[in-house]
């Protein structure tokens, strides 16, 4: 069915080839001054002996070259986004109008301190947020993104048993939903993963659970509301359990865009959760990151957080304390990364915050949950709901829908694509047959969900005429159709090479 | 509120369709003692305006680098971003987009990150390079994990001309595992045998080059030697402009390549987000962290781009995964491949020339002050200065500060027990700095000594 052109291209869908094979030698997209004279040797006989192999460009051939992959993504500012546990929402473009300004795109994290007070004001205040919207007196600002604030909590959580000598507890309760960062993480910190299942309705199973507890358990690891969608009615209750057996109650907070501002997750007995920045607090996700993971940690917990922190001085200026030796008392865990943490996403989440307000924020959850619950409504009976409502920020579905139509949950997820959606979150969570989890956020507004709604019913009843092929075909209409990932992973190409 | 489109009209709508009497009635499975009756100590919403206003104070608090001479580095470095890196970032197709899981509305991403990867490949010298991790010192620790995994060993030997950050941040990683890291001194001077300490239960040798301290140093003798003991070697540059004029490490037999990207399209912006470099030989690809783009056919026999491998990564394996790494620093991927595709291999190796010939400059100026010993043997386009016996690095800083110059990171900042580096001072010198510049710098510096 492809329509055959000339140039390849197809109208607005242009080709685009590697930049490798745009560039040549001699041309440059970067005027530079002519190199001074070198006044010694200093290269200790180490100066590169073969060029890098890099192809030259004009800058017009890079602007083209960029703008043209762009049209080949989708981004949020696209479309509707309803991906399952990924909070894909507005990213508001204040944010990165306040994160150019040059005193903070163009700050040094290691300038004397009475040059960069702004900067350590930008981090107290963010945490400031952070510790009064979850409850919890001590937050983390360096972990560079969930998984990695997952792992921060862990180390802070395996550092107080070693200090309290109980290094023993090295078993971690999580559920069978949890993202697959969670047994990993615990992977790294040299805990052994022990699952807990779920009962019927979609919830941790408290019986499982409490029968799992023991003096070797360091932590239950749960995220709430859960990978289904739903909040987990028995909390308050699982929190009981786990402190009674001495253990710590680790929440993966990247569904905190459901409760935030109406829920602070100190009140539910959460010990310790990562923030997903990149998630509940706008910054954009860069297909990939950049994201920040600041790990909000309880009393008990804080005296292990890492290193660096920010301490007011009496003179009420503000310092960092890098070393165990700026901080008498305290058994800080370690570093995790370079320098300070994700400055440049903390102004952007600032920004965000400081713009919504308190009020702003819980008004952003209610409409969060409405959409979702939203959705559930106008859906279920066209799909198959996996569980009862309410739900909360998000939806799931599974395939008992599309039982004997010859589509698939992915064949689905493809055919909105032609119809101008990125899909929802596929065969995720585990615990449901050919999950559909979606996600709408509070971005979105009613028209949209009414499109979307009616795509959605208008594909489900196709399917269910048994006319699988256009499910088969799709996507019929983006720049490339179903790629070969099987070939990719058999015969990996993972670079270009001269010649090839 | 402009970020939320609902009417009242349309949330009474909604809730109508789902048969909900209010929007905390859809909250009934939250606890009842749980749910805030009262708002949260927190200012209410602002307009942009007054935002703007706020950040805008903040920002005024800090002194922006490009306000007066300055040369810090120590891992992190200020270079002039072409225009065009940063208006090709704020397009909202890269911009908003999430991780390329679907690939045929994901093109645009994938095949930036696979020129991405092509690009450190070609950069390091190696055969394979992954579409990034957090940052250099996060990249390390990957490193010396994944060296545990191909060498079933547990010792790793950190030289002293790594990052210290590097080296705390691999510390800590290891710190409740069964592998241990032997740190070794800071190293000004170039002076450590690391061959010697190689043994048969060592996984890896992790060396810096050009050094924290600056030192460019020939690694084709230590690496054979790593390799005769079965162990591995893994070369961090924390400078990637670097690569434009020194021998890259995979010519010098490194098995691991680690970096800081930042230098290249990313900014300073007080040192987060960085973008962690990691290259290695085809052998070990599937011991790698962190994902990969990888090329493939569509359906009508097209070339296209895919993430691949993903047997590796967490979200398949879970707690087997080579890392728990799943965000990335993909658009500072983005950035770095826009900014070394603007400069081209040219470009790049001038760009290199120019930070080389202008620290040696800075070097010729400072050396002539009396009392001060440049430390670094050799460097690229940052060096180590002793400022004479009893002079204190730190307190030197804080006063050409105060005149508007800053002179460089000390040594004591990371190094605080270790009394004798209290003299040195990090000088780096790129692009951004001016005859100007280093004519203040050396004059203030003669005077305060």
């Amino acid at each position: 069915m492809t329509e055959t052109t000339f140039s390849g291209n197809r109208g607005l869908q242009l080709e685009e080839p590697l930049i490798f094979e745009i560039g040549c030698a001699g041309r440059s997209g970067v005027d530079l001054p002519a190199v001074p004279p070198v006044t010694a040797d200093r290269l200790g006989g180490c100066a590169r002996k073969a060029a890098t192999g890099l192809p030259d460009l004009s800058e017009p051939q890079v602007v083209r070259h960029y703008t043209r992959l762009s049209q080949k993504n989708y981004g949020i500012d696209s479309g509707f986004y309803p991906l399952g546990s990924c909070t894909m929402k507005h990213n508001p473009r204040l944010g990165e109008k306040m994160a150019r300004l040059p005193g903070f795109a163009d700050l040094h994290p290691l300038a004397p301190a009475s040059t960069i007070q702004g900067a350590l004001e930008v981090i107290d205040t963010l945490a400031h947020w952070l510790t009064t919207l979850t409850g919890l007196p001590a937050v983390a600002m360096s972990p560079a993104a969930g998984a990695h604030g997952e792992w921060c909590g862990l180390m802070a959580i395996r550092a107080y048993f070693e200090d309290k000598g109980q290094g023993h507890r090295r078993r971690v309760l999580v559920p069978e939903s949890a993202h697959g960062t969670n047994p990993a993480s615990a992977a790294l910190c040299g805990m052994t993963v022990d699952p807990i299942p779920a009962t019927e309705a979609g919830r941790v199973d408290l019986a499982a659970l409490k029968a799992k507890l023991g003096d070797d358990v360091a932590c239950l690891m749960l995220t709430n509301p859960n990978t289904c969608g739903l909040f987990e009615i028995e909390v308050l209750e699982i929190a009981q359990a786990v402190h009674a057996a001495g253990a710590f109650f680790y929440c993966d907070g990247a569904n905190f865009n459901a409760v935030v501002g109406r829920v602070r997750v100190a009140d539910l007995g959460v010990d310790a959760m990562h923030i997903n920045l990149h998630k509940t607090f706008a910054t954009p996700h860069g297909g990939g990151g950049p994201g920040a993971g600041p790990t909000v940690l309880s009393a008990a917990l804080a005296p292990y957080a890492p290193l660096p922190r920010v301490v007011t001085a009496e003179n009420g200026q503000r310092m960092l304390a890098e070393h165990d030796r700026d901080l008498p008392g305290e058994l800080p865990f370690g570093r995790v990364k370079a320098f300070h943490g994700q400055f440049g996403v903390m102004v952007r989440a600032l920004a965000y915050v400081l713009g919504m307000g308190g009020d702003g924020l819980a008004a952003a959850s209610g409409d969060a949950v409405l959409n979702a619950n939203y959705l559930l409504a106008r859906l279920g009976d066209a799909l198959s709901a996996s569980f009862d409502g309410p739900c909360m920020h998000e939806c799931l579905f599974d395939d008992r829908f599309l039982a004997g139509t010859g589509v698939s949950t992915l064949d689905f997820a493809k055919a909105l694509i032609d119809e101008g959606y990125h899909p929802m979150t596929m065969y995720f969570p585990l615990v449901v047959h050919g999950a559909l989890l979606m996600e709408p956020t509070e971005s979105e507004s009613k028209e949209t969900l009414d499109q979307f709604i009616g795509v959605v019913r208008a594909l489900a009843a196709r399917a269910k005429t048994g006319d699988a092929e256009p499910f088969k075909q799709a996507p019929r209409l983006t720049p490339r159709r179903r790629l070969d990932e099987t070939l990719a992973a058999r015969t990996p190409v993972l670079r270009w090479k001269a010649g090839s | 509120m402009r970020w939320l489109p609902h009417t009242d009209a349309d949330r009474r709508a909604m809730l109508g369709a789902i048969g909900a009497d209010s929007i905390e009635a859809l909250f009934r499975d939250v606890p009842a003692q749980a749910r805030l009756t009262a708002p949260l100590d927190l200012p209410s919403g602002a307009s942009e305006l007054e935002v703007e206003r706020a950040l805008g104070a903040m920002a005024g608090r800090n002194r922006a680098a490009g306000a007066g001479p300055f040369f810090l580095g120590a891992g992190l470095y200020r270079h002039h971003i072409p225009a065009a890196v940063d208006q090709l970032l704020l397009r909202g197709e890269f911009l908003t987009a999430y991780t390329p899981y679907q690939p045929e509305v994901s093109q645009g991403t994938l095949q930036a990150l696979f020129e991405f990867q092509s690009q450190v490949a070609l950069l390091t010298g190696m055969d394979v390079a992954n579409a990034s991790l957090y940052d250099g010192a996060t990249a390390c620790a990957e490193a010396a994990l994944m060296a545990a995994r191909v060498t079933r060993r547990g010792k790793m030997i950190l030289s002293g001309s790594l990052h210290p950050h590097y080296v705390e941040t691999v510390e800590t990683a290891l710190r409740f595992t069964e592998f241990d890291a032997v740190r070794l001194d800071p190293d000004p001077m170039g002076f450590e045998d690391l061959i010697g300490r190689i043994d048969s239960a060592t996984a890896c040798v992790i060396v810096q080059n050009p050094g924290f301290f600056g030192g460019v140093r020939d690694l084709s003798a230590l690496a054979a030697a790593c390799h005769a003991a079965g162990a591995l070697l893994v070369v961090a540059v924390a400078e990637p402009v670097s690569f434009g004029l020194i021998e890259p490490p995979g010519a010098m037999g490194a098995d691991i390549v680690v970096g800081e990207g930042q230098s290249l399209g990313v900014g300073l912006s007080f040192g987060g987000p960085g973008l962690g470099l990691f290259a290695t030989r085809d052998k070990f690809v599937r011991q790698m962290p962190g994902r990969l783009a990888g090329q493939t056919l569509d359906g009508d026999g097209r070339r296209g781009w895919v993430l691949t491998l993903s047997t590796r990564e967490q979200h398949i394996r879970r707690e087997k995964a080579t890392s728990n790494i799943c965000t990335n620093s993909g658009l500072c991927a983005l950035a770095f491949s826009m900014h070394v595709s603007m400069l081209g291999g040219s470009g790049l190796a001038h760009l290199a020339e120019l930070n080389h010939g202008l620290a040696t400059q800075m070097e010729a100026k400072l050396a002539a002050i009396k009392g001060a010993k440049i430390l670094s043997p050799s460097y690229f386009n940052e060096f180590a200065i002793h400022l004479g016996d009893g002079t204190n690095a730190a307190a030197i800083v804080d006063a050409l500060a105060a005149k508007g110059i800053l002179a460089g990171v000390p040594a004591s900042r990371f190094f605080p027990s270790y009394p004798e580096l209290a003299p040195v001072l990090l000088v780096a010198v790129t692009e951004t700095v001016t005859e100007a510049d280093m004519t203040a710098l050396a004059a203030a510096l003669s005077e305060s000594l």
